[in-house]
């Protein structure tokens, strides 16, 4: 008796939609969960597997591990409350939600924002983009099986996180995007010390393009796998470096500028591969432009204005009855707030949308299968997935 | 933005108009037109990328407010369209045949809201609450509050103050504020 099928193509058979046929109680299969504990930086979900031998048949995600629900709770209080809350949606990028709230109510409510507070909020922006990509090039090295480059960009996201402290008086929640501007100045001597910074990341990042991007193994593990066809990006919502990677230039800070964008020289970076290598190079060379960005704010900022437009006394702020949606880059991809005030002084409802969403579930589910079960990790942080944003 | 209003309001009897900024405009559509009008929406005027699927609770008028975001890569601008259903029996056609990533929006607002999408994938799977019995919790009327209060150990010693009379007495000691 045979306990495999040698011509893969015919099993398992599949049903009239694509999927595969399986049979649990036949002993071929094995059913297991990834996750909820994280290999990188994929975050609090899981994906139950069924798998025949090592390879990925089918799968589901799972999440609701890190549901706070957030979006409820802005219902009960007043706008200024909301504030120091939504940057607790995400953990290693808080300053897009502050951002994209802050945005939101000065729509809704009419507010302009100083020329000064733009250039800080822009500068603010490419720093936490900075931090993440660092943070979660520790994690794509770690579930590929690489220590040293994943130790070298954390402890560069640390002197980020100094600079932060610094700014705001906090390393991972700053709540210093806040409705009207920014709360505080820069300090003095901050932009030669985070130029400082700009040029040790860009050092070290040479050697991880050299030991992690030039390695073998790495390429082997990497190139060809989860490969997005371009005609998925647009049923299935993809954005950021997931389509650029796929030869699609959609980047929101081109595409719709805000803040300080139109006035910063950059092309969004693409790939054509659109394999998980190409994505993870896609993320590499951003980073380079984000550097490059940091450099062309601090030099193009004015020293002195305004940083905080007059608010009304914000205890018994009503905004007036509206809608609007307001979406900045992340480094995922179109992050976006949809905001309902109907004319009192609590939201009616505000909605998140974060990139994940759509890259972590249905188009998750589609890449796995037939990927081999060593790789999903790989595959997970390739996609950049971080459920927070999913769940809120 | 104004070839986008003329078609809603010639084909599909669109109402309420709102150009929230130059890229950014809201209508209102009744829900028998939604899915042809998103689909001419994203075949006919580039209204490729569904950006999002969100519902707004208006307990007092007794409606849910669904409302699909539409993006034109192209043109680069953006099309909200709502859609009103009665939260009595909030019954919505689904969309996932236009856009994949749909299913995951109507299973989340199915699961939030309680309004059903039928033949949606998966729409009565569990997707973020775990063996949840009370109503559809992102509903106005129910109290997160109370559910708390009831379901979790309370923590004593844990002071909350009322923001406005909380503020006055820092400000204000001596209650000279006029």
């Amino acid at each position: 008796m045979k306990y495999f099928e040698e011509d893969r193509s015919k099993f398992p058979p599949k049903n009239a939609d694509g999927s595969f046929q399986i049979d649990l109680e036949s002993h071929k299969f094995t059913h297991i969960w990834q996750g909820p504990q994280h290999p990188g930086v994929t975050g609090n979900m899981s994906l139950e597997l069924i798998i025949q031998g090592d390879e990925v048949m089918q799968c589901e995600t799972h999440v609701g591990y890190l549901h706070r629900g957030f979006e409820k709770l802005m219902e009960r209080r007043k706008y200024i409350q909301c504030f120091p809350l939504v940057c607790r949606i995400c953990v290693p990028e808080p300053d897009f939600n502050e951002y994209c709230f802050a945005a939101g109510v000065e729509e809704l409510a009419g507010i302009e924002v100083p020329e000064k507070a733009l250039w800080i909020r822009t500068l603010v922006l490419e720093m936490a983009r900075l931090a993440s990509y660092l943070m979660w090039m520790g994690g794509a090295a770690g579930s590929l099986g690489h220590g040293l480059p994943g130790q070298w960009t954390n402890y560069l996201r640390d002197y980020i996180l100094d600079r932060f402290e610094e700014l705001t008086g906090g390393r991972i929640y700053h709540m210093y995007i806040l409705p009207g501007g920014v709360r505080n100045d820069l300090p003095e001597g901050f932009k030669q010390r985070l130029l400082e910074v700009l040029d040790d990341i860009e050092q070290i990042m040479k050697d991880v393009k050299t030991v992690m991007f030039n390695n073998t193994v790495f390429k082997k593990r990497t190139q060809g796998l989860g490969i997005i066809d371009p005609s998925w990006v647009e049923p299935y919502g993809i954005t950021g470096p997931n389509a650029r990677a796929a030869g699609i230039p959609l980047d929101v800070r081109k595409d719709s500028p805000y803040l300080k964008y139109p006035e910063l020289d950059f092309e969004p970076v693409t790939g054509q591969e659109s394999d998980a290598y190409t994505r993870l190079d896609v993320r590499r060379r951003d980073l380079l432009i984000t550097v490059d960005l940091i450099r062309q704010i601090l030099n193009k900022m004015p020293e002195n204005g305004e940083y905080m437009a007059p608010l009304p006394n914000v205890l018994n702020w009503e905004i007036p009855r509206g809608e609007t949606y307001v979406r900045a880059e992340c480094t995922r991809g179109e992050y976006g707030y949809y905001m309902v005030s109907d004319g009192s002084m609590y939201p009616r409802r505000v909605n998140v949308r974060g990139p994940s969403y759509t890259h972590a579930v249905a188009l998750m589910e589609k890449l796995v299968v037939g990927v081999n079960i060593a790789d999903v990790a790989a595959l997970m942080t390739s996609l950049h997935t971080y459920p927070p944003e999913i769940e809120r | 933005m104004d070839y986008v209003i003329q078609e809603l309001k010639t084909l599909f009897s669109g109402q309420n108009f709102e150009k929230k900024r130059g890229d950014l405009l809201f209508a209102t559509l009744d829900t028998g037109v939604l899915v042809q009008a998103l689909k001419h929406l994203r075949d006919m005027l580039g209204f490729r990328h569904l950006v999002l699927i969100t519902a707004v609770d208006w307990i007092e008028e007794d409606l849910f407010q669904i409302t699909y975001l539409l993006r034109n890569y192209t043109q680069k601008t953006d099309v909200g369209i709502r859609v009103f259903v009665p939260r009595s029996n909030p019954i919505m056609e689904s969309i996932h045949t236009l856009w994949e990533t749909a299913a995951t929006y109507q299973r989340e607002l199915h699961e939030m809201f309680g309004i059903d999408f039928p033949g949606s994938p998966r729409v009565n799977k569990p997707f973020i609450l775990e063996g949840w019995q009370e109503i559809p919790p992102y509903r106005r009327d129910f109290d997160t509050k109370k559910y708390a209060e009831e379901t979790y150990f309370p923590r004593p010693g844990r002071k909350t103050h009322d923001p406005e009379t909380y503020m006055k007495q820092k400000l204000y000691p001596d209650g000279t504020e006029s």
